[in-house]
């Protein structure tokens, strides 16, 4: 794992003009990655390795002299980071390449990159009677960054009812987005638990007993869990649920979502700060515990409980509802807000949490302490804790941690810290028939499509394959021939939709592909998949998507009972 | 009474003809307005199901005598599935039984519109079937073959005699056809109303819109019936409810299991063609194009079995009534195009309809009938797999025989209820099979298919140890057995691909199998077998066996009797060794799909006050048999105990221990003839004994076998099966096994009287060996059974069974000669004369090859030793 000074969201200003991506058909290799050369030159120059995004370009030029004093070059950093070693051999090559060659992926090729991480789940029927108000999800995620910084969780709560879906950004490295996704639901589903079952929980603890177990996870093979630090996640979560029985006067009252769903996102931020603090005898672990805390991840999540929809938000991935419309259309509802510069709230919270003599310096560039895109996360306590507490975890911590300049250096104009904070904005909305499914996404997906694009192809596909309107003869006068022509056309329609058997995956599909004309573009989305790893980055993000489909039967039936 | 409420209905159905009536029919209520008539409370017989099935066995019982019968219809006569079929009837059918059935039929409803005044719309219309390739071609011509000895015009016709009999067809991408010219079109709800009024002047009652809810029984035997308008007492159930026959038969206290499950189906009507079509033009069948069409009113009917069929009422009756089923036209597409390729003209005609109309279908696709082996007067007639109305008049024939005289005139244990138990009757478990068998009935039926869905249900312990090592398996009555084991260097065809009427492409690796059982020394798991404990505290069991089984079972302890389980015609109801563990007790070890059967069969012919008890500890044992001249060494090596014929004779059997397992039974009898032992393994130590065999065995040669080589090597010596070669129809002397039925035992035994009879006045057929002389076997399709025999090129019989031998480097077919009278083509008696005087031919799909017949098995192959001077390098070698 890799401790990396950030990429995108942690400005580490690099001059750089507008990378033309796509002119004409040139030979991709040499083409696509001449003018990126020059960035990496500078990024050796500067000594930092820089992952430019094409939309999200750090700053102007004239920013450059500041940032190069803030960041020094330091020999120990090249161990940090990537570019790997081969990878200044690898550019030369390919920069005295002679003969251009035409370099595509096949469709197949294509099809095997994008559904490499892709998982469905299918809420099971009983009796023919699904209960649920879920039918069920897709999931998938496209890495930029090697290895990828997102993470996505999905779980069904035992104990309670209700399912718990999430997606998770991570920046300077993947550890904390790792951390909250095998976390997160937990803290949770602890928060929702009754007083009863807790007790027995800790009953069963403490007598050595089975545990009842709380989560059903639904998870595709690439997602792993930490084994080293499952033993240390349990007890600061145990000692979260025994605070919680102690806090508990007696009365049964009933739980209230919304505040469960903040304090277990507080809860968490605090464990990964303490277990920071105070380390591990495991070396292995405290290495862990501190890269955790040194790196950052936002949250989506999303609780569902009937027609109960609840969205707590930490940063600037998004939840999307498609909304279809008496007419068929398809419409989008945001469930959550943006935790950044373009959020005027978040601007003026900011701003009241500081003094005043600091207005002008929280927020620069569009970027907390002109460095930190998003305004919420978790981790990053470069960004929370004082400059004497981050001072005295990096000497006492091990020498990895004391070597890397990122760590070391405290972001400019430091006074009142914490200028950061993991809690969520929560955002409950009532399932109604029309709202057919839920989209939860990094912002991988929300910078290159429009939400109301996404919904659009979500909508369609789903409809493509469920509800494609079945033809009736009635009274008309139809011959066979005509009907065969009916029917062959739809079949094609469908064929082509079925290309994809995963929501998510036929959204990667267009948001990688399209076209200016909205269309999948197979040459374009040949070249996007056949970047090498070191230069995705500069021109995409990550993309994790959850697509959870909304059963209406059921829906409707709650709308009805009441 | 009933009479006349019945043909007011009638009356009103004709009043407009054609088939658009059916569809307005069911808007309207009938004329006969059902007035609130009481049931009779008393009844021999009721039926439930006013559908085809129902209506047939009514009119067939109340022929033959049997007046006290009721009908029941929970909606009206006739409205079923019965309503909406294609009314196509059709005698090319796989089975011979099913052949006879559907001619029966033909028969039967040719001739009802003159026995009843009912019109039926019978027309014979003739039918096609075509072939697109030639292994689809070889598969008309077996059927063509299977045809003609029963008297059922057919021929195998040219592409262009194909397009003269039908000028819409395309024929240019075919290679043949079949044309069977005596098939008909009818209407088949017009059949049930003929077949229920004639019932009715016969004296069945017949009571619509009166629904069964369950039936009542007491002591394993039914009472009456118990419907929304009140009791009715009787002797005798029928169940004829169609799609809802499994449902019914769930609703009892002691359940009836009738596995069967319902698909959509669909067809297309059209309005006539601009020049009618006629009322006589043939009925198509383009199997490889997965479609019917037929003509109707001027105009075609046209339907099919799509690869991805639509189950249906899974979860039972509550979710749609048939007439709600929506029409499906995207699902259809695939047969549209079909049609439309087939008949290019029809792209102009007008569409009227896309009909959906449930089928129903069974795990094997066969119907099932007969008696339930739970309750006694229990009858079921159901799962016609969509050929209700071909099979309608013959099956209810069979019905009302079995029910009037205890079985039926022909053998039907192919479609017996029997054949299943509970364990097929899981609604997973056949939703899933019906999705599998609903295409396979336009799926090319090539030897050794296996069902791929629903598998794995029954498993020996053994059975991962053996997946691993290369085993391919096949399954039968649920259970998993191997076919033979693919050595880790070789590669097989996928499955689609291995589909042939010609050599397979196996055939090495069961050659090795064989010399192995052969030369060395094999493991086959058996543990399929059924496997009964028959005691009683006194001495009774011995007295009640004696009658039950024809052989002489007071043996001393610790042999073993092969024996038949008779019925009073001498046939075998079962045919099974019998080891006596002690003086009281018995082990009885039966083929694995007579687990439901003999059951049944014991119970019911079990003296009522014997103290016999029966136990099934199929579940209890694993069965290995170490086949070849070396399981003496691995088997005394194993016990330390000497296993020699001297210590050890044949047929015996005896419990002992077996590696550090203790109270292995081990009998000294294989099965295929060849030396060996059968090893009775209690399942936990079933993995230890198999590892201690093979590690042993491993300096012997010792390697798996699968079924297909313990085939071979049954056939060639001669080993006839029960269910393939024998059945209830066969007695003893017809298959050269008087030494196993003891006629002077000095006690009386179901069956004695017949076999004394036939002793005396001799046997109308004879199993007989027939050694292939001039067929190729890389080249010449191979036999599989239900070919004719020819004997002096005039036809008497058919083969049952049939495998490559390896030893004689030759076919061997197993079947059956009758001696038909020239003149009137009566049976005659055949004698051992008869059989060797004749010149044998096989017809293997039209092609005939010459055979030797044999009355014994071939000596040569039991005295098998090999001289020392033959022995070469490569006998040092595993196999």
């Amino acid at each position: 794992m890799c401790v990396c000074p950030g990429p995108r969201r942690i400005g580490i200003p690099v001059r750089s003009s507008s990378l033309p991506l796509f002119s004409d058909a040139m030979p991709a290799p040499t083409q696509l990655f001449f003018p990126l050369i020059r960035n990496c030159e500078l990024s050796r120059i500067y000594g930092t390795a820089c992952y430019c995004h094409h939309k999200h370009l750090c700053c102007s030029s004239s920013y450059i002299p500041q940032s190069r004093l803030r960041y020094t070059p330091h020999p120990a950093y090249a161990t940090f980071c990537r570019p790997k070693e081969n990878w200044w051999h690898y550019t030369q090559g390919r920069r005295y390449a002679s003969t251009p060659q035409k370099f595509y992926l096949t469709p197949p090729q294509v099809n095997s990159i994008l559904k490499a991480n892709e998982y469905s789940f299918k809420v099971p029927e009983f009796d023919g009677k699904n209960v649920s108000s879920i039918l069920g999800f897709d999931s998938n995620q496209l890495p930029a960054n090697a290895p990828i910084e997102d993470r996505r969780s999905a779980a069904t709560c035992l104990q309670t009812r209700g399912m718990l879906l999430g997606v998770f950004d991570g920046h300077a490295g993947c550890a904390c987005s790792q951390a909250v996704s095998e976390r997160l639901f937990y803290y949770i589903a602890v928060s929702l638990l009754p007083h009863e079952t807790l007790l027995e929980i800790e009953n069963a603890v403490e007598s050595g007993r089975a545990l009842l177990p709380i989560l059903q996870w639904h998870k595709h093979p690439n997602d792993y869990f930490s084994k080293e630090a499952s033993k240390l996640y349990f007890n600061s979560l145990r000692t979260y649920w025994q605070e919680l029985i102690d806090l508990n006067t007696g009365e049964s009252t009933d739980i209230d979502v919304k505040e469960a769903l903040i304090n277990a996102f507080k809860r968490l931020d605090n464990d990964i700060s303490l277990e920071a603090q105070v380390g591990d005898p495991n070396s292995f672990l405290n290495y862990l515990v501190l890269r955790v805390a040194f790196s950052g991840a936002t949250a989506c999540v999303a609780h569902v409980d009937g027609v109960d929809l609840h969205v707590a938000n930490t940063g600037d991935s998004r939840a999307m509802l498609g909304v279809q419309e008496e007419d068929g259309s398809w419409s989008a509802l945001t469930l959550s807000n943006d935790h950044n510069a373009q959020n005027e709230r978040e601007l003026e919270r900011l701003k009241l949490e500081h003094p005043k003599s600091e207005a002008k310096s929280v927020v620069k560039q569009d970027r907390l302490l002109g460095l930190l895109m998003p305004f919420r996360a978790f981790g990053d306590v470069k960004f929370k804790w004082s400059i004497d507490l981050q001072k005295r975890v990096i000497e006492s911590g091990p020498d990895q941690l004391n070597d890397n300049e990122y760590t070391k250096f405290i972001p400019p104009n430091y006074h009142t810290p914490p200028y950061l904070t993991a809690e969520p904005e929560v955002t409950y909305h009532r399932l109604r028939p029309q709202d057919k499914f839920l989209v939860l996404a990094t912002d991988g997906l929300w910078e290159t499509m429009h939400r109301q694009d996404v919904v659009r192809i979500v909508g369609e596909y789903l409809t493509g394959m469920h509800h494609q309107q079945p033809i009736a003869v009635g009274g008309y006068k139809v011959t066979l021939g005509q009907m065969h022509g009916l029917l062959t056309e739809r079949r094609t329609k469908m064929s082509s939709v079925f290309e994809d058997q995963n929501a998510a995956t036929h959204l990667i599909r267009h948001a990688v592909g399209n076209n200016e004309f909205g269309t999948v573009d197979h040459e374009r989305l040949s070249k996007m998949l056949s970047l090498p790893e070191e230069l995705a980055r500069m021109y995409r993000d990550d993309i994790t998507i959850i697509v959870v489909q909304f059963n209406s039967h059921v829906v409707g039936a709650y709308q009805n009972q009441e | 009474v009933m009479f006349y409420r019945l043909l007011s209905i009638v009356g009103r159905q004709r009043a407009s003809p054609g088939w658009q009536n059916w569809f307005s029919a069911r808007n309207s209520t009938s004329a006969a307005e059902a007035r609130s008539m009481a049931l009779p409370t008393q009844a021999q017989v009721v039926i439930c199901g006013g559908g085809i099935m129902g209506t047939s066995v009514a009119y067939h019982l109340s022929k033959m005598g049997w007046k006290d019968i009721v009908l029941l219809e929970q909606g009206r006569l006739a409205a079923g599935s019965t309503r909406f079929c294609a009314g196509i009837l059709s005698t090319a059918r796989h089975l011979t039984i099913e052949q006879k059935m559907a001619d029966y039929s033909n028969k039967l409803y040719h001739q009802l519109e003159q026995e009843t005044g009912i019109q039926t719309g019978y027309t014979r219309t003739g039918s096609i079937f075509l072939a697109q390739t030639q292994d689809r071609l070889i598969s008309l011509k077996r059927i063509n073959a299977g045809l003609n000895v029963i008297g059922i015009p057919s021929e195998i016709i040219s592409p262009k005699k194909v397009a003269e009999l039908h000028h819409l067809l395309n024929v240019h991408d075919l290679v043949g056809a079949m044309h069977v010219p005596e098939d008909a079109v009818v209407s088949s709800a017009d059949v049930a109303l003929a077949l229920a009024s004639a019932a009715s002047q016969n004296g069945v009652q017949i009571y619509d819109r009166t629904s069964v809810l369950h039936v009542m029984v007491k002591k394993g035997q039914v009472t009456g019936v118990e419907t929304d308008k009140g009791q009715i007492e009787c002797q005798y159930f029928v169940n004829c409810a169609g799609q809802w026959a499994y449902e019914l038969g769930l609703s009892n206290e002691e359940p009836v299991s009738i596995p069967l499950h319902a698909c959509e189906h669909f067809y297309l009507l059209t309005r006539p063609l601009e020049t009618p079509l006629q009322s006589s033009t043939p009925t198509i069948v383009d199997a490889d194009g997965r479609i019917y069409i037929r003509n109707w009113q001027g105009g075609i009917l046209s339907g099919g079995f799509e690869k991805n069929p639509k189950p249906i009422f899974t979860e039972g009756k509550n979710q749609l009534e048939i007439q709600n089923l929506q029409e499906d036209w995207d699902h259809f597409e695939p047969l549209l195009s079909s049609l439309l390729r087939r008949m290019p003209e029809l792209e102009t005609l007008e569409i009227m309809k896309l009909v959906n109309c449930p089928e129903t279908f069974t795990p094997d696709m066969r119907c099932i009938m007969g008696e339930s082996p739970a309750v006694q007067g229990y009858f079921v007639l159901a799962g016609m797999n969509s050929a209700g109305l071909s099979f309608g008049g013959g099956a209810g024939k069979y019905l009302a025989e079995w029910m009037v005289h205890g079985y039926p005139s022909e053998n039907v244990w192919e479609l017996d209820l029997k054949r299943f138990g509970a364990l097929q009757s899981s609604r997973t478990f056949l939703r899933h099979r019906v999705m599998e068998v609903m295409p396979l009935m336009y799926d090319l039926k090539v030897p050794r298919w296996d069902f791929q869905t629903g598998r794995q249900l029954r498993t020996s312990p053994l059975y991962d140890r053996l997946d691993a090592q290369g085993a391919r398996w096949m399954e039968k009555h649920g259970f998993e057995r191997p076919k033979y084991f693919v050595p880790p260097d070789k590669d097989l065809l996928a499955l689609e691909q291995s589909k042939t009427f010609y050599k397979p492409d196996w055939f090495d690796i069961v050659e090795s199998e064989v010399k192995c059982c052969k030369e060395a020394v094999c493991v086959i798991d058996m543990s399929s077998f059924t496997k009964f404990e028959l005691t009683s505290t006194g001495d009774q069991a011995l007295e009640v066996l004696q009658y039950l089984f024809s052989n002489d079972l007071d043996v001393p302890v610790g042999h073993i009797v092969h024996t038949g389980m008779l019925n009073e015609g001498g046939g075998y109801e079962n045919d099974c060794s019998m080891a006596r563990l002690n003086k009281r007790s018995f082990f009885m070890i039966s083929p694995t799909d007579q687990q439901v059967h003999c059951w049944a069969w014991l119970k019911k012919h079990r003296p009522r006050d014997s103290s016999l008890l029966l136990e099934d500890v199929t579940w209890k044992y694993t069965a290995l048999n170490l086949i070849g001249p070396r399981a003496v060494d691995v088997l005394s090596e194993l016990s330390y105990a000497p296993m020699t014929p001297d210590h050890f004779p044949s047929l015996f059997c005896k419990e002992m221990s077996v590696g550090y397992a203790n109270g292995i039974r081990v009998m000294s009898m294989t099965h295929t003839g060849e030396p060996g032992f059968m090893l009775y393994i209690p399942i936990e130590y079933a993995l230890h004994v198999y590892n201690e065999v093979m590690s042993v065995g491993q300096k012997y040669g010792i390697r798996n076998a699968g079924y297909y080589a313990l085939r071979s090597l049954r056939i060639e010596k001669f080993f006839a099966f029960w269910g393939q070669d024998i059945n209830n129809l066969t007695t003893p002397l017809e298959c050269g096994r008087e030494s196993r039925v003891k006629l002077e035992k000095g006690m009386d035994f179901i069956g004695r009287d017949s076999l004394l009879q036939q002793k005396q006045n001799g046997v109308y057929k004879r199993l007989t060996m027939f050694i292939l002389d001039d067929h190729d076997t890389d080249l010449d399709l191979w036999p599989w059974w239900g070919e004719p025999i020819y004997r002096n090129g005039q036809y008497v019989g058919k083969t049952t069974s049939s495998a490559y031998s390896y030893s004689l480097e030759r076919h061997v077919c197993l079947g059956f000669v009758h001696n038909f009278s020239e003149d009137t083509g009566e049976e005659q008696v055949v004698t051992a004369d008869f059989i060797n005087r004749g010149e044998y031919e096989i017809d293997i799909a039209g092609y005939r090859f010459q055979a030797k017949a044999k009355l014994y098995p071939v000596a040569s192959l039991f005295t098998q030793k090999r001289r020392k001077d033959d022995m070469e390098l490569s006998d040092l070698h595993g196999k």
